[in-house]
């Protein structure tokens, strides 16, 4: 319990309490300067997501991508790659999930809709695995070989979406068989039909599975030494290249999860995209939230869901641009970036503390 | 001789960072026409004195006169003016760059105040190369000349803006036998020509060869100032490390047994087609220290990783105890019973951001009963650290402290705690003791002679001629790639190891 | 139509999709030769095309006609230096990581962006259709000489004046890198920071600038996208152009004259889409995989051809002159 107190006192967790309050403050200031009122619109915000249950629930679900290509950016972060590409293997786990859940048909729930799951994660995975084989093999900096693969997935999946499973005339899929749906129905009547889903949970389970995977396993010491330093880690006999490759498709297969979840339990079909959709460069945003711990890129997709969910109420009940939200969302990670400046800014506070020390 | 007034005096300098004081109310006078040492160990404060009198860091207390008049150094420009001039430790050289773009840097000739005049610049580095007779090619990259070269590049930086005091920081630390003499030479021309010089380096030898007056500095602190030609080696490092030292290592003569180690003809070529080991062979034996002489880049480096597991060799075959382990993996290497200390602490041997403990297991982490069923057992792990930290008297807070925190020396000895820990055959120690303090540097020399006591063989490469000479029972030296001559150390000087690893002069059982 | 006209054309189309991506990446250039990492040049572009299409609008307003686009170029450039000053305060002064802050400029631009537009035009999602563009240079004599007419006239000179501009940059940065005070400091603050300071060069300063610029251009970048492509501004206007030049900036080995061969190259991959669909032999391949086509023709020039690729030697290390 100590141990708890003494994180909520740290000086990391108050520069991040801090940065989210200045964050805030910088969007209120730029709505009164649009000649909005931010304290109605932060109101008409919070009573979106927790005003009733529905709204709560939708906001659950907007979360959900949200912490799987968080948690992807932050475990390729943690190998010390930075993987831009989450938005073309969330594309990949969605076709996966789809070609799994619309031409497989005749089998049990409880076998179909896990095998649809499988099938987009590994479909991420091994997208996220290519750009990983490059740099292993050819020292590609991974940074240009996801942007590129992010609009390869984009046409190859809206290819396959159009070829294989396409309902003629509309630009998506037909839906998939009911046995592979991962939404939980009574639940979703519960909270006025809000597309709960198992996916919720299971993004939750991921986390924690990132946290032990990373710090408590073998495969994880090895990752992250690959991280930290990889001439050290080869020195002592790691092999670095079949690390890069595995952090890749450990990362691709969280945001293979998202797509798939997406596709399974909230949308059942899946859409022909004109552009990204930008699931994975939110991602990238909650990851640098989350400062890249599992836990804390949990906090930064609630924190990140809320205010873009009810960023609408925002926009419906107080008639602020929706906008607002990213230059609150871009400052909030400027401030936990250039920590400088949030000490800067609270030197008053620290002085007054540490001369109460003395 | 009285009443000349200094060119620089440094006057109750001190300086403090958090947790230490590095300089603690010093003084020092140059005089005109002098090399004056500045002698210390790593730590003791030198170079931020130095850094100080360069408008690098500013004193908390104290003041600088040059030539009489308090001056403020407040940047290094502000140092160029007064013509203070410092030769880097570590070369403050673009690689990319050419001879000539280094030393304009900052003051470059120009036309129209844009555009760089090179011919002008190129004429005037040739000139002042010449006039101090350094030979060097104004056009040629850095990356492409020798670390001497380089050196007198940083030199040359300091004349190009009219420096009439020279601080030279630790410059032997990389240099040849020959390259130390031509060096020393060049310091004398200097002087003669009225320069004056800082000479900041924790070795005698030179002290006494070429400095008029020497500054004993220990733990931010001046000891004494004595006349150079008044004092003795012995006397100075008394003085440097504060009680009693002794240049000998203590061991017995080595009891060789069988080869543990056989390297016969081993070639490899980079990507470019150049040779960097040419049919190299050599034998070590248990219970022996081999010492590797040779400059740097010779294929020193690419020896140890061929040895460890970390490049490929093109053709021929190193074994370990009879059995081939070229081009196995490092892991493979490692389990058959090779341990290594590499020559980059912080780029090689330790995980930083790691904690001491987890650096502790960087090799056995996944052995029983570090990793059991693919989790980590950090009861274990935790205990081995705490064990190893007890025995090789690691300094650290805790276990669980990054390896970041640790000193250079601390540092070190957990890497040593690691690999001897392993219980190898065979132990590689790469330049073991570069940038630690003597406490630490007998330290590491200590435990390589115990490994060999107990039977190991024992593989050392270094740059210090010394350390070759007090610690190895055996020497090869290698240049270009080849060991071109094998030495004991009993029978051999500095000077005739110096030729050979130049070149230019072949020894022992090579001329068979 | 005749096949030597198509080549023309696609070699206009080229330069078109390319001159975007020059500017943009010669502005990356100077930020990352002096040490800088500048992943933000996205969201520099999106400033670029927002201000030049306000510009302009606001220039056509007040009666400057033809005059107007210009407006909106130097608009574009202004405040593309202001996104920059962002990313330059934050990396610089306050030493964040220089690949966050990029991020998190590709972010602002969005918000901040589209959040104006709104305020400014009612609540619209996007500019107001601009009443004039860049226009494109004419030259019939050209035209109508055989063989070179079509590649020289249709092909090269009947382009936009912003193509020329870009083209003239590329030899500027070259001349202005490799040959003169200026471009040396800016590359030592790049290669080794505490090299050029203790030479008397102030470090922090020489990044600014080079930040500065790279908002410049990667600005001038984003305008001609607005003022030759779209003819306004809306949240599909920059839609990974700047990650193509960051490829396009490495892909050229941080040299102007490379990024410009990789701009070309992207350039014609984008181009080719639009004419290769005019050949019989192309009409069995799905528009998908023309659509694919730049960015696997990346990926694989990429993994065949990277050489040896030098990054700036202290490219993304902000510069601390206590760890000297």
């Amino acid at each position: 319990m100590n141990k708890f107190l003494k994180w909520f006192a740290s000086d990391s967790f108050i520069v991040s309490l801090a940065a989210i309050v200045m964050g805030l403050l910088l969007g209120a200031i730029v709505m009164m300067i649009g000649g909005y009122n931010p304290i109605t619109a932060y109101g008409a915000l919070l009573s979106k997501v927790f005003g009733d249950w529905y709204g709560f629930g939708e906001a659950l679900r907007e979360m959900t991508p949200l912490v799987l290509t968080g948690l992807a950016v932050a475990f390729a972060f943690r190998a010390g790659m930075f993987n831009i590409g989450a938005e073309g293997q969330v594309l990949m786990g969605m076709t996966g999930a789809s070609l799994v859940g619309i031409k497989i048909t005749g089998l049990p729930a409880l076998i179909h809709a896990p095998l649809a799951i499988i099938a987009g994660a590994l479909f991420g995975g091994l997208w996220a695995a290519l750009a990983g084989y490059i740099k292993a093999k050819r020292g590609v900096n991974e940074v240009i070989t996801t942007i590129m693969l992010n609009w390869t997935a984009l046409f190859l999946c809206n290819y396959i979406v159009r070829t294989f499973l396409l309902v003629p005339g509309n630009q998506r899929s037909v839906d998939i068989q009911p046995s592979a749906s991962i939404s939980i129905e009574w639940l979703s009547q519960m909270m006025g039909n809000a597309r709960v889903h198992w996916g919720i949970l299971l993004a939750l389970l991921a986390s924690t599975f990132f946290y032990y995977f990373l710090w408590k396993t073998k495969q994880g010491f090895e990752l992250r030494a690959v991280g930290s330093n990889p001439e050290a880690a080869r020195y002592a006999g790691i092999n670095v290249n079949k690390n890069i490759v595995k952090a890749m498709f450990i990362s691709g297969v969280f945001a293979g999860l998202a797509g798939a979840f997406e596709t399974l339990g909230v949308f059942h079909y899946q859409s022909v995209y004109a552009s990204l959709p930008g699931y994975g460069f939110n991602g990238i945003a909650v990851a640098l939230l989350g400062m890249t711990h599992p836990f804390g890129v949990l906090a930064g997709a609630g924190l990140f869901g809320t205010l873009t969910y009810g960023s609408a109420g925002m926009s419906f009940e107080a008639g602020v641009p929706p906008e607002i939200i990213q230059i609150v969302i871009g400052s909030i990670i400027f401030f936990i970036a250039a920590q400088g400046i949030v000490r800067f800014i609270l030197k008053p506070v620290y002085k007054r503390k540490k001369e109460k020390v003395l | 001789m009285a009443a000349a007034t200094p060119v620089v005096e440094l006057k109750q300098i001190t300086k403090r960072f958090p947790g230490i004081v590095a300089n603690d109310s010093i003084s020092i006078q140059l005089q005109k026409g002098e090399i004056h040492a500045l002698l210390g160990e790593n730590g003791a404060g030198k170079s931020t004195l130095m850094n100080i009198l360069f408008g690098l860091y500013q004193p908390d207390e104290g003041h600088v006169e040059v030539n009489g008049q308090t001056v403020a150094i407040d940047t290094p420009n502000k140092a160029i003016e007064l013509g203070i001039g410092m030769v880097h430790q570590h070369f403050k050289l673009v690689q990319s760059f050419t001879v000539t773009e280094n030393i304009i840097l900052g003051m470059e000739p120009s036309k129209g105040g844009i555009q760089i005049d090179y011919k002008t610049a190129t004429k005037k580095v040739k000139e002042i190369s010449d006039q101090y007779g350094f030979h060097i090619d104004p056009n040629a990259k850095i990356e492409d000349i020798s670390v001497g070269m380089q050196q007198r590049v940083e030199i040359l930086k300091t004349l190009y803006r009219g420096a009439n005091i020279l601080i030279f920081d630790e410059p032997t630390a990389v240099l040849t036998p020959q390259e130390i003499s031509e060096l020393i030479e060049i310091m004398r021309k200097l002087v003669a020509e009225g320069k004056s010089i800082i000479l900041i380096t924790h070795k005698l030898k030179e002290i006494m060869s070429v400095s008029d007056t020497v500054t004993i500095i220990r733990r931010g602190k001046v000891v004494d100032t004595v006349k150079t030609s008044e004092t003795s080696p012995l006397v100075l490092a008394e003085k440097m490390v504060g009680r009693n030292v002794s240049f000998k290592v203590d061991k017995k003569p080595a009891e060789p047994g069988e080869t543990v180690i056989e390297v016969k003809d081993v070639s490899l070529k980079n990507k470019e087609g150049i040779s960097l080991l040419n049919e190299m062979s050599f034998n070590v034996r248990r219970g022996e220290i081999v010492g590797v002489a040779g400059v740097d880049g010779n294929g020193q480096t690419q020896i140890i990783e061929a040895l460890s597991g970390l490049r490929k060799i093109d053709s021929g075959s190193i074994k370990l105890s009879g059995k081939e382990i070229a081009n196995h993996t490092p892991r493979q290497i490692s389990e058959s019973g090779v341990g290594h200390i590499p020559e980059d602490r912080h780029k090689h041997g330790l995980v930083l951001d790691f904690s001491v403990s987890e650096n502790m297991v960087l090799e056995s982490y996944y052995k029983k009963p570090y990793t059991q069923r693919g989790f980590l057992n950090f009861r274990a792990i935790n205990e081995l650290a705490t064990r190893l930290v007890k025995s090789f008297d690691v300094r650290t807070p805790s276990i669980q402290t990054k390896a970041r925190s640790l000193s250079g020396g601390n540092q070190q000895k957990a890497i040593i705690a690691r690999e001897i820990n392993k219980n190898p055959d065979f132990l590689i120690a790469a330049q073991p003791t570069r940038g630690l303090d003597v406490g630490a540097i007998e330290f590491v020399q200590t435990q390589l002679i115990q490994q060999r006591d107990q039977g190991k063989a024992v593989l050392l490469v270094s740059f210090e001629l010394d350390e070759i000479l007090n610690v190895s029972d055996r020497i090869i030296v290698v240049y270009e790639g080849k060991v071109i001559g094998e030495v004991r150390p009993e029978e051999t000087n500095d000077q005739e190891l110096g030729l050979m690893m130049a070149g230019s002069r072949q020894g022992g059982i090579a001329n068979e | 139509m005749d096949s030597l006209l198509i080549f023309g054309n696609l070699l206009n189309t080229t330069l078109v999709f390319a001159t975007a991506l020059i500017f943009a990446a010669l502005g990356g250039l100077f930020s990352e030769r002096s040490g800088v990492v500048n992943i933000g040049i996205e969201g520099l572009m999106v400033f670029g095309a927002f201000a030049a299409a306000v510009g302009t609008h606001y220039a056509e307003k007040a009666g400057m006609e033809g005059a107007s686009p210009w407006v909106g170029l130097l608009t574009a450039i202004v405040v593309g230096v202001l996104g920059s000053l962002i990313h330059a305060v934050a990396t610089i002064t306050f030493k964040a990581d220089q690949t966050i802050s990029g991020v998190v400029i590709n972010f602002l631009a969005t918000g901040i962006t589209l959040y104006l537009v709104k305020l400014l035009f009612d609540g619209a999602g996007e500019t107001p259709l601009l009443l004039h563009r860049l226009a494109k240079l004419n030259f019939p004599d050209f035209a109508s000489i055989p063989v070179i007419g079509p590649i020289l006239g249709t092909g090269i000179l009947n382009s936009y004046p912003t193509t020329f501009i870009a083209l003239i940059l590329v030899f500027v940065t070259y001349y202005v890198l490799n040959k003169t005070k200026f471009g040396l400091r800016l590359r030592s603050v790049g290669e080794h920071p505490s090299a050029a300071d203790t030479m008397g060069i102030n470090v922090n300063r020489m990044r600014y600038i080079g930040v500065m610029l790279s908002g410049a251009l990667a600005g001038l970048g984003g305008a001609t996208i607005t003022l030759t492509t779209t003819g306004l501004f809306s949240h599909t206007t920059i839609s990974g152009q700047g990650f193509i030049a960051i490829a396009a900036l490495i892909f050229g080995k941080w040299n102007p004259l490379g990024i410009m061969g990789a701009a070309l190259f992207f350039g014609f991959s984008q181009a080719i889409r639009n004419y290769v669909q005019l050949f019989a032999w192309s009409s069995n391949i799905p528009q998908d995989f023309i659509l694919m086509l730049p960015y696997v023709l990346t990926v694989i020039v990429l993994v065949v051809a990277i050489g040896k690729s030098r990054a700036p030697a202290a490219l993304g290390e902000a510069y601390d002159p206590s760890k000297r």
